[in-house]
């Protein structure tokens, strides 16, 4: 740990934001995305998640993996509120382009334009993409 | 993978004793694992005991996940009252961690963002 991060003030909040990019079950991306997310919520951070592009199939509802021999993990995202993860923003356009809408997603989300996501991450400390 | 065995439960664990197959599961399994080890339960599983590992059961069943203790602690707090969903009481009934020993004894795997 450098001197530096020693000499700051105990419980610096910063803005991370998660960004999900890629289908649950054809990569490991999601699935290690949400354990990061589990396990960096005891770090008491300022946390939000953003969905895009095919990432906004995590968080469809009805997904039945027994086909294909994967857990389907899909319910784990209504737990992120009780670690206080409570900030989940979905593309308009990636839902749009996929004849998609909020109602097809099994956890309540903010539904945000382009711009507007832009200016979100914009806004952030660190955004990791998965 | 290495066997459990003990008073007639035959069934594999990791390297840290959790269940390698979540549908191994029975009841007998969870006494059992109480039954042996540096974390066995002095007296075996009380009611108070089960109370917790069916609670942490329906919670995997229903979030796909064994939560961490702190979020246990809350969930418990929530549906059994603040004198169940604090640390002193779990702590007390789980000595090595309610997360980690009720977690096993449950059949989940260890839960994530166990630091």
């Amino acid at each position: 740990m450098s001197e530096e991060m020693m000499d700051d003030e105990e419980g610096v909040i910063k803005k991370f934001m998660y960004v999900n990019r890629k289908a649950p079950y054809g990569s490991i991306y999601a699935l290690e995305s949400l354990e990061v997310v589990l396990i960096g919520a005891a770090f008491d951070q300022d946390v939000s998640l953003a969905f895009i592009d095919d990432g906004v199939y995590q968080l469809m509802k009805g997904q039945r993996t027994s086909g294909i021999g994967m857990k389907d993990f899909s319910p784990t995202y209504r737990a992120l509120e009780m670690y206080d993860v409570e900030k989940l923003y979905v593309d308009q356009d990636s839902l749009a382009a996929r004849n998609l809408t909020a109602d097809d997603l099994i956890v309540p989300v903010e539904v945000l334009s382009s711009a507007e996501m832009a200016d979100l991450m914009e806004d952030q400390d660190v955004v990791l993409s998965f | 993978m290495p066997m459990f065995e003990q008073g007639g439960v035959s069934v594999e664990v990791d390297e840290e004793g959790y269940l390698v197959n979540l549908n191994d599961w029975t009841p007998e399994v969870a006494t059992a694992f109480a039954a042996t080890g540096d974390d066995k339960i002095e007296g075996g599983l009380t009611s108070e005991h089960w109370e917790i590992i069916n609670f942490l059961r329906k919670y995997y069943e229903e979030y796909q996940i064994a939560p961490a203790v702190r979020v246990l602690t809350k969930a418990i707090g929530k549906k059994m009252g603040a004198d169940k969903g604090n640390s002193k009481y779990l702590y007390s009934l789980f000595q090595y961690g309610p997360g980690k020993q009720a977690c096993r004894y449950a059949g989940l795997p260890k839960p994530t963002g166990c630091i």
